[in-house]
């Protein structure tokens, strides 16, 4: 039955798409001399899906450039496309160059090591990571760990609570107060609280992760627990009676209930919710990272500032722009995924 | 000497006690260090050359140790930094160590064992406020002002804007910072009164009776927050006056140098805990900035190019090259165009820069007793007894010692550390005249017109 209705849903929209797509071409046929249909239907396409926002981007980058040149700050001038441009190269040459001094500091410390064995033969040598700076790669890389483990996380707390929040009405009346009033609160005000107790709680003398990592991961937690766990409770909630009396007539156990219908059935909602959190929580990490001072693009962001440089604005602005399109990549990675699960289709639109 | 007696025996054995270890060990070969990987903290101020240095030149590498170096956002989070074990050590304000150690903020037994320079801030004001102040300096032959600029010259604005209601905004960078202090120095040199702590009544404020208002913005954001005309001007330090001409936003009237001649700045701060716990890494931490600071200075400030090149490198002090260079080779622009020599301006290792010297941390609680932060009166011996707590010449000269016996240092590098007893010769080279001997702090503090004095609480 599950999968009649998956079949019907994918009919449907696939009906839709056809229609709109011949109504479209209709009306280009008014007044027109006829070419090849096919090569018209190209060439609207490729107008539409990479000329116009293709020209939407140079527009920008002109009314950029032109009102860069106009703002003067007391670091320069606002930096335009072309320093941004020439800021990115000089990051990955920092980057390039940071890498060969980190293979030096490697060699140094094998001599070092192999110097002290020979005088000290008990010595147990064990490799020390790489000291030097993190360059701009390697802070996009941190901000994407964080954000993706804290949203993980997430997901394992809050799909399970979603679930049975959705599934038991008394459950739900007692929860939902809670969170009705977390949910608005933005996760940076946690942020105090939340590093107060990591740094009380988390104490190993050899510890796994840092604890600032930490820190910025259980924000980021935080941030996606609410969206995720309103939305699988709703899912949940709203699963059609049709399905349920299956369940019943089939007399599944309570294990086997989620498993085969209310899981597949709550999926699109599921997904909806991290994908929307997701989102979000980007958002708050970057202002997270400023404001405790945890490695990530963030704290470059922040650093630059306090930098004050004559480059500064510009690499702030390079910033800005990997953080919109790593923001940017991972909805379309999370659409992608929704896609993927989903059977209805809804909310997949864009 | 006959006050410092009754002390002198409590405080040597509690030297001996924890130092016992620590000259042991001089003695003999210099061990291994306990501790291999260390985190240390700084703000982005010219003054953390020596850590950059140790770190670039493989000066902590040379000594087995692996550090990383993070700039931190302000010195409450880089002090916590230290007191929770986050950073092993940090770049501090030499007021931090002695105001942990006695309570004032957070209570935690901090040590220095390495004073990382003398000198290197400056007195900002606004363009508004020195276009006001300008008319009432004294000018040279050529035109320009003389030199040092008294705050007798603010005066009258100050008290415009009181008269018209409205508050005289001034920033520092913490309330136990050098720059507190200073500004504070040289406003009461001039007549303004910067205005009195109650800690004991739950005001931390600092304006209590003041003529001018101060208040904490962290060093980089100086410039900004003026900018913004949320301060009037400003004490901070480098390269954040600097940045000010650069930016022409305001004018620097007055150096530390010359409100007190040579005085001591940042200090290297760790726990006592720490200290303890790992002493071989302790003196082989403090050698390595020991030789940094002394690589900074060599041949007449020859490196302090290549130590500015380093120095904004992003993940340092990031400023331009040139808004550092413009105090860290010798010279100091005041008002644009107006560039003049202060070679000691910033000072890392010449006159014993890097020696913990005890009087220095006196003057210190002599400043916090004189504004109230140390609300009641304390014999001298009291001032002694905590500024032996604090600043460890033990563990630096066990590091000294150490370098001489490597030929990584002369003898002449240093003090002579068998007559040394931690107190300079009285100081003169004050702005208003006044001789400090850090041997009298109440005797001291009893010179000044503004302040309190022995017997005065708030």
């Amino acid at each position: 039955m599950q999968a009649r209705t998956e079949l019907s849903a994918q009919g449907c929209l696939g009906e839709r798409t056809n229609m709109t797509t011949e109504t479209a071409l209709a009306n280009n046929n008014i007044n027109k001399p006829i070419i090849s249909e096919s090569l018209k239907t190209t060439i609207t396409k490729t107008f539409k899906t990479l000329l116009i926002p293709f020209a939407g981007i140079l527009v920008f980058l002109m009314i950029w450039a032109g009102a860069a040149s106009k703002i003067d700050t007391s670091l320069g001038k606002f930096p335009g496309p072309s320093a941004v441009w020439e800021q990115m190269g000089s990051l990955y040459e920092e980057h390039s160059a940071e890498r060969v001094k980190e293979q030096a500091f490697y060699e140094r410390q094998e001599k070092r090591i192999e110097a002290r064995l020979a005088k000290d033969p008990d010595y147990v040598p064990k490799i020390r990571a790489y000291t030097g700076k993190e360059t701009f790669p390697d802070q996009i890389f941190t901000s994407l760990i964080t954000v993706l483990s804290g949203f993980v996380l997430a997901a394992v707390i809050a799909i399970p609570l979603g679930i049975a929040i959705g599934l038991n009405k008394t459950l739900n009346a007692a929860v939902n107060p809670v969170i009705q009033i977390f949910k608005p609160v933005s996760p940076l005000a946690w942020l105090p609280l939340v590093t107060m107790v990591v740094s009380a709680v988390y104490i190993s003398p050899d510890p796994l992760v840092a604890k600032s990592f930490l820190n910025s991961m259980i924000t980021v937690t935080l941030c996606c627990l609410w969206p995720m766990v309103i939305n699988t409770s709703v899912g949940v909630s709203s699963i059609e009676k049709d399905l349920v009396n299956v369940s019943r007539v089939l007399r599944l156990p309570a294990l086997k209930h989620v498993q085969k219908i209310v899981l597949p059935a709550s999926i699109p909602m599921i997904f909806t919710g991290m994908r929307l959190s997701l989102g979000v929580a980007w958002m708050v990490l970057i202002a997270a990272e400023m404001l405790a001072q945890n490695p990530g693009l963030g704290k470059f962001v922040w650093d630059e500032f306090q930098n004050g440089s004559s480059n500064s604005l510009a690499r702030i602005m390079v910033a800005v722009i990997v953080i919109g399109f790593i923001g940017f990549l991972l909805d379309r990675t999370m659409l992608q995924l929704q896609r993927f699960v989903s059977w209805d289709k809804a909310g997949t639109a864009s | 000497m006959k006050w410092f007696k009754p002390l002198k025996s409590v405080a040597l054995s509690a030297l001996i006690s924890v130092s016992g270890l620590v000259s042991m060990q001089a003695k003999a070969e210099l061990g291994y260090p306990e501790k291999e990987e260390l985190r240390f903290g700084f703000i982005k101020l010219t003054d953390m050359a020596p850590i950059a240095i140790a770190y670039e030149k493989g000066y902590f590498e040379d000594e087995g140790l692996y550090v990383t170096i993070e700039a931190q956002a302000n010195w409450k989070v880089l002090l916590d930094g230290v007191i929770d074990g986050r950073l092993d050590g940090a770049h501090m304000l030499a007021g931090q160590p002695i105001a942990a150690t006695m309570g004032y903020g957070t209570k935690a037994e901090i040590i220095t064992p390495f004073s990382m320079d003398l000198n290197g801030n400056g007195i900002t004001v606004s363009n508004e406020i020195w276009k006001q102040m300008k008319p009432n300096i004294p000018k040279r032959a050529d035109g320009k002002p003389q030199h040092p600029i008294k705050a007798d010259a603010l005066k009258p604005v100050v008290e415009k804007y009181k008269d018209d209601g409205k508050p005289f905004n001034m920033g520092m960078v913490f309330p136990v910072s050098t720059h507190n202090y200073e500004l504070r120095y040289w406003l009461a040199a001039g007549g303004i009164h910067p205005g009195y702590y109650a800690p004991h009544k739950g005001d931390t404020s600092g304006q209590i009776n003041a003529d001018a208002l101060l208040s904490v913005t962290p060093p980089p954001q100086m410039p900004a927050t003026m900018e913004a005309g949320t301060i009037y001007g400003y004490c901070v330090g480098e390269p954040w006056n600097q940045q000010a001409v650069f930016k022409n936003i305001g004018v620097p009237v007055v150096t530390d140098y010359e409100i007190w001649k040579d005085n001591p700045e940042k200090v290297f701060g760790i726990t006592k805990a720490f200290a303890e716990k790992y002493p071989n890494t302790t003196i082989r931490l403090t050698r390595a900035l020991i030789r940094a600071a002394k690589w900074l200075d060599e041949n007449n400030n020859a490196n302090r190019p290549e130590a500015v090149k380093i120095l904004s490198q992003s993940n340092y002090v990031g400023a331009d090259y040139d808004v550092i260079a413009n105090s860290m080779t010798g010279t100091f622009e005041y008002e644009k165009g107006d560039k003049r020599e202060v070679p000691d301006f910033n000072v890392f290792f010449r006159y014993n820069a890097t020696y913990p010297y005890y009087s220095d941390a006196i003057w210190y609680l002599t400043q916090m007793r004189r504004w109230g932060q140390i609300p009641e009166d304390k014999p001298d011996a009291w001032y002694v007894d905590i500024a032996k707590k604090v600043y460890r010449p033990d563990i630096y000269e066990a590091a000294a010692r150490s370098l001489i016996k490597d030929k990584l240092a002369k003898v002449s590098d240093f003090p002579n550390f068998a007559e040394e007893d931690g107190f300079r010769n009285p100081q003169t080279h004050f702005i208003d005249g006044i001789v400090y001997n850090g041997k009298k702090p109440n005797e001291y503090i009893n010179k000044f017109s503004i302040g309190l004095k022995q017997g005065d609480k708030i």
